[in-house]
């Protein structure tokens, strides 16, 4: 297979046996993987459709094995790709033909957890579900929580910005990280932010936060921890039009009330998921909302009623509040198994991740089932409708020859779409490889431009994840030049942003 | 009053990159006092203000940088919302462009957010006078590195900030405030408490004598925060979080002694610099009147793993903010290179060598 790194990206002429013999020095005995067969499981992430293996693959225990990698392959002109869990969805982690593949897998310790002071200091190897397994005990757990939270790591997390569920009321990665403590090319340790809250100077940890791997390694993440809301309340609504789930979305947000989680799935994706996980869905429906309502137990009791008349009166058909322990569970286990569900009734599906404003959500549904009948794939829908994040799976099956093609041309469309109406390619996913040529749509050249000078003040040779993330000018303008076939864009009118 | 006027603000940066004149970024001036001794020529931003776009059931709100506070806060009362990170509105002025570049959060800050946390979107002069738009008017947008927030208290040196969007949030149905009379030491762990149980917590104050609990949320919420915490009801409670937000009780007014901000990691009262001091964000933040040199509050203050500014009253010719150490220094230099190669941005506001 050719590779999906583009020509410019692999430029870099490195000496195999010199590299290995000087990582060698560093990182003895399985800290260094060299054989095609030992380094195959590190050949993609989440996204399995874009493989390459790496020169070498780089297994640190110590910050500073890490800061000696990294002083190496500045010195070699190599590039470095950090990985933690590998569940990328947009090919962060993907490796660099010609260069080290950097996995942070052994920083797999909890270092310190303060329940006075409700925080947590951890290595990036930490899975972001061990950090609220741990404080669990105290009453306390760390808020962001991405679908792949049982497996993804906290290093992962800052690198995305990783969202989740509970993102409208708790916030993103961002919000709920206060340090990381990062490695740059150089070899230099810095740390970023602090336990007190905002740092002087520049916020470097928000620009850090959600780069993907372009800037620095990171080696130990401090979080904040949240306490356990004491009521939590669990609404399952049915609506016969989608249109109206996203007024009832509104109307809520409306009446003044942020829920801790709502989330929205269309027909298809209802009908997937009760035939997977049975529960309780009405398959029926155009669209359900799953509202959940949590924190002081007073304020969830009166919000609990206001949201129940307000739906009524907002379209909804069928509302259930959930009475037991059990069945709030049953009623988020149709949505958490989503995507799983939706790999039953498809051989293969591509998950796409555009945020919109939410007023837009009805045309834009409309509009991606015109391109889904017009390119023959289904598209399924699940949505954190709080926030305006859609999940589109375009079903396909990679062993029909051009599916895959099809598909991802498709995706590019539901992006480029996302684009028109306002909004962005990726709200938690990550640009990463896949989504690099939509970012030449969503951001005018003078703005790639300033991505890449502040790409080069972290790292001047451009070793750290090339080819990903940020376009180059080549890359863009052959993009849009192939682009102009659709007739459609550039829409030199809207606002890119 | 709402009016663009970016294309004029785009060609006087362009006219003072072209002369290598240094600029001012001034809004309403309330904050010429923080940071170091502002100087070059004035990049006058009032005339860039109103309303862009606000949409309440989205909880965004867009609005050019000279818009003033005030009306932002008029905009939002009407549809029952806020500004989450509650900006310090100095004497009742203040810019939304100077509130992000100050990166000033107010009480409710641990609890809500702070300035930054806020940020959606931006729309920036660089150093090359390019107008450019990063993040956008949705919650979740990870597409590019985060400048909106970068910008969040760069003090200007980055650029110029033109718009901003930022996300809003219902404001409560009802706020309580009151006052106990407890030290410092048992009232931060008591607040804590009764947050974890689940009390509507916005505020937590302390003027050395008296700990000040704002309550704020639907009405049975706070009666029954206020059954819980016990103590007095204060009449007008929406005044006493204003002055403390603009630093308008008496305590700040005192010129004689330099007044710092010192923010500190969660639970500690003391930090053995002397001198009269008020609490805020349950202890986190420490206002702090002293004579003692500004390299020993420092150094006390990093000890405990925090920070100090000399907020106001003070030196402006030397470091205001506590500089970063190498090689983080060097970072920020460079940061300031890939956004204002020709140093024209407010120079020196932050720190000496910016």
């Amino acid at each position: 297979m050719a590779s999906v790194y583009r020509e410019e990206d692999l430029g870099f002429s490195v000496d195999r046996e010199s590299l290995i013999r000087l990582l060698r020095e560093v990182l003895p005995g399985d800290d260094l993987l060299l054989d095609n067969e030992s380094m195959r499981p590190y050949e993609c992430d989440g996204l399995s459709a874009y493989r390459e293996l790496p020169l070498v693959v780089a297994l640190p225990t110590t910050v500073e094995q890490v800061q000696d990698v990294l002083r190496i392959c500045s010195a070699l002109n190599v590039p470095v790709v950090a990985r933690g869990a590998g569940t990328s969805l947009s090919a962060g982690a993907l490796p660099h033909p010609q260069g080290v593949l950097l996995s942070l897998a052994r920083f797999n310790r909890i270092l310190e957890l303060d329940q006075d002071r409700r925080i947590a200091r951890v290595q990036p190897g930490v899975r972001n579900l061990a950090i609220s397994e741990a404080a669990a005990p105290h009453g306390l757990y760390y808020a962001p929580d991405p679908s792949s939270q049982i497996t993804c790591t906290i290093g992962g997390n800052v690198a995305e910005n990783a969202g989740g569920v509970h993102c409208l009321k708790y916030g993103l990665t961002v919000h709920n990280v206060l340090s990381v403590t990062m490695v740059t090319m150089d070899g230099d340790r810095v740390v970023l932010g602090s336990e007190a809250l905002d740092s002087p100077g520049y916020d470097l940890l928000a620009a850090v936060t959600g780069s993907e791997g372009m800037l620095g390694i990171v080696v130990e993440v401090t979080v904040k921890l949240l306490p356990n809301p004491p009521a939590r309340e669990v609404l399952l609504v049915a609506f016969p039009e989608v249109e109206s789930a996203g007024n009832a979305v509104a109307g809520i947000i409306a009446a003044g009330i942020i829920p801790g989680g709502l989330e929205m799935m269309d027909n298809p994706a209802i009908r997937a998921a009760e035939d997977f996980v049975h529960a309780g869905y009405p398959v029926e429906a155009a669209a359900i909302l799953i509202c959940e309502l949590d924190g002081n137990a007073d304020e969830v009791r009166d919000q609990v009623a206001r949201v129940r008349a307000l739906l009524r009166d907002l379209g909804a058909n069928d509302i259930r509040v959930a009475e037991t322990d059990e069945q709030r569970t049953r009623f988020w286990a149709g949505r958490k198994a989503a995507f799983p569900a939706v790999g039953r009734i498809s051989p293969d599906y591509y998950c796409m991740d555009g945020t919109i404003p939410r007023k837009r959500l009805a045309e834009v549904l409309q509009r991606m089932q015109t391109l889904s009948a017009e390119y023959g794939q289904r598209v399924v829908n699940v949505f954190h409708a709080g926030d305006g994040n859609l999940h589109p799976l375009v079903l396909y099956d990679g062993n029909v020859p051009g599916e895959f093609e099809r598909t991802e041309e498709l995706g590019g469309r539901i992006l480029e779409l996302c684009v028109e109406v306002g909004g962005t390619v990726t709200g938690e996913h990550g640009v990463g490889m896949e989504k690099i040529n939509q970012m030449c749509l969503q951001f005018e050249t003078a703005a790639l431009d300033q991505f890449r000078a502040l790409k080069a003040a972290f790292d001047p040779n451009g070793l750290l994840n090339p080819g990903k993330a940020i376009p180059t000018l080549n890359r863009c303008a052959e993009f849009g030049a192939m682009h102009v076939h659709h007739g459609q864009l550039p829409h030199a009118d809207i606002p890119r942003f | 009053m709402s009016k663009d006027i970016s294309k004029e603000l785009v060609e006087q940066v362009r006219e003072a990159l072209a002369q290598r004149t240094p600029l001012e970024i001034r809004g309403t001036a309330s904050k010429h006092f923080y940071g170091r001794t502002p100087w070059g020529r004035v990049l006058d931003m009032r005339g860039h203000s109103g309303i862009v776009n606000y949409e309440p059931t989205e909880l965004v709100l867009t609005a050019r940088a000279g818009t003033r506070l005030e009306e932002l806060d008029r905009a939002l009362r009407e549809q029952g919302q806020m500004l989450p990170f509650e900006p310090p509105c100095f004497g009742g002025d203040g810019t939304l462009g100077g509130a992000i570049a100050a990166g000033l959060s107010g009480p409710q800050r641990p609890w809500v957010g702070s300035v930054r946390d806020l940020m959606l979107g931006i729309r920036l002069i660089n150093g090359k006078a390019e107008h450019l738009r990063f993040g956008g008017e949705v919650m979740k947008n990870v597409a590019g590195y985060d400048i909106s927030r970068l910008m969040a208290g760069a003090m200007g040196t980055l650029g110029v900030i033109t718009e901003v969007s930022i996300k809003v949030l219902p404001r409560p149905d009802t706020e309580t405030t009151i006052i106990l009379p407890i030290d410092p030491d048992s009232a931060f762990p008591a607040v804590e408490k009764w947050y974890r149980e689940g009390l509507p917590v916005t505020g937590s104050a302390h003027d050395g004598e008296r700990l000040f609990l704002r309550l704020a949320g639907t009405r049975s919420a706070v009666d029954a925060g206020v059954a819980r915490a016990g103590g007095k009801q204060l009449e007008d409670g929406e005044a006493w979080w204003r002055d403390l937000r603009d630093q308008q009780h008496a305590f700040f007014h005192d010129d004689t002694l330099p007044l710092w901000r010192i923010s500190l990691p969660p639970m500690i009262s003391e930090t053995g610099i002397s001198g009269p001091r008020w609490h805020d964000w349950n202890g986190q933040l420490h206002w702090q009147r002293t004579e003692t040199p500004s390299t020993r509050i420092r150094a006390a203050v990093a000890e405990l793993g925090g920070h100090a500014t000399q907020f106001r009253y003070g030196d402006r010719e030397s470091e205001v903010f506590h500089p970063p150490a190498e090689p983080l220094m060097r970072l920020h230099q460079r940061v300031k290179q890939a956004f204002d190669p020709a140093d024209i941005f407010n120079p020196g506001r932050l720190y000496t060598h910016l």
